[in-house]
């Protein structure tokens, strides 16, 4: 009986480890591969929300309450900030928005980062009419709500929770934009 | 038994979707489309392949009474070794599979295959049996995909089929088209098979 323990102990101990082993292996191996899609796609992201920029905008960054700014810089002046926001207010689950704005606080282009509305319906947000309507809008200058509720920006037909939930996050990301732009932008170089 | 014989089963006869109506789970859910059933069906038959290896090629030392945990751990190592890998170098299609990749872990298929297979057969018999069952796994998947891609978006691999003006049927890829699809083709398979 004693023995049996230890025979079904050693074997398994052993499965495990080799297993352990190999994995961790294969972790080293890739780990590379990795970090460089992860870069790759932040990159990705930031590219398509900032103006044109000569720095790597994902190395300076800079950190107020909690969220993260994205600088982008031509000839050391910041023509550009971007930075993540995101809303619990989709169909299903959280939908993070990926904002650029000109440093007054003009948006540039805004990005849908993550979703997982309802394909075909809610998943519109993410096509480029609708990411469109948000560009050259400012936080003072509209009504941050969609056309149903008495705002600017369409809704999408079928479809009005996750344009509510995108315009929300967009609003958001902007007020906080707004209240901390004097620290983001420091003592820095603007073009306006 | 042969090699061959071990290798067609199935695809046809003991196909693991249409017959066994096995790992339903990834077969509803990733199937929105043909690219993302070939992707899980290649995910799924590596898994299997190398499960399948592994276990036959150390059968005779696992005791019976811890070779689940064993098969587990086996399972377990090769489908994170599989995420590792797509996140690495084929992001987008990790993007779309996402978290279906961890759940080949628990994909009755390949435990199903490593419990009545690959632990009583020689790792020759195994390797056609873990192609076979993989390939059956990623026609259906594909097959799947495909009318669903094509009726819920009017494209079978992003190939436009029908005309621009064709309005899709949102439905399909949705959850329900899923099971609609899934009970018309079992029904099909059944039907030709009683022939």
């Amino acid at each position: 009986m004693m023995k049996e323990i230890i025979r079904l102990t050693v074997v398994l101990t052993c499965v495990c480890m080799v297993a352990g082993l190999a994995l961790s292996y294969v972790n080293a191996a890739t780990k590379e591969a990795r970090a460089y899609q992860d870069r790759l796609e932040k990159l990705n992201a930031l590219n398509l929300v900032l103006p044109d920029h000569d720095n790597e905008a994902d190395k300076d960054i800079i950190e107020v309450s909690g969220v993260t700014y994205y600088l982008s810089m031509k000839d050391g002046a910041i023509n550009g900030v971007a930075f993540e926001s995101s809303s619990e207010k989709g169909y299903s689950g959280l939908i993070t928005v990926m904002v650029g704005v000109l440093p007054e606080g003009k948006i540039k282009a805004i990005g849908i980062l993550s979703q997982k509305e309802t394909p075909g319906l809610g998943s519109k947000i993410d096509e480029d009419w609708f990411k469109g309507q948000y560009a050259g809008k400012t936080l003072d200058g509209a009504n941050w709500a969609v056309k149903k509720d008495g705002g600017d920006f369409d809704q999408i037909s079928g479809a009005t929770i996750s344009p509510r939930a995108v315009t929300a996050a967009v609003k958001d990301g902007l007020t906080s934009y707004a209240q901390n732009k004097m620290e983001i932008l420091g003592g820095s170089d603007v073009i306006q | 038994m042969s090699f061959s014989k071990e290798l067609v089963k199935g695809i046809w006869k003991e196909n693991p979707v249409f017959i066994l109506v096995l790992g339903m789970c990834p077969v509803l859910a990733v199937t929105t489309s043909a690219m993302n059933g070939i992707g899980m069906g290649v995910a799924a038959t590596f898994v299997l392949l190398c499960s399948n290896i592994v276990i036959s090629l150390i059968r005779s030392i696992v005791p019976d009474r811890v070779r689940i945990p064993v098969f587990i751990v086996v399972i377990a190592s090769f489908v994170t070794i599989v995420d590792l890998v797509m996140s690495g170098y084929f992001r987008s299609l990790h993007h779309s599979l996402g978290l279906f990749i961890p759940l080949i872990v628990v994909n009755c298929i390949i435990l199903g295959r490593a419990e009545a297979f690959a632990s009583k057969n020689s790792i020759f018999l195994s390797i056609a049996d873990g192609i076979g069952m993989g390939a059956g796994f990623t026609v259906a998947l594909v097959i799947l995909g495909s009318i669903r891609e094509l009726f819920g978006n009017g494209t079978v691999f992003n190939y436009q089929l029908f005309g621009g003006g064709y309005e899709p049927i949102l439905v399909m890829i949705l959850p329900p088209g899923a099971f609609l699809t899934l009970g018309l083709l079992t029904g099909l398979f059944a039907a030709l098979e009683k022939k």
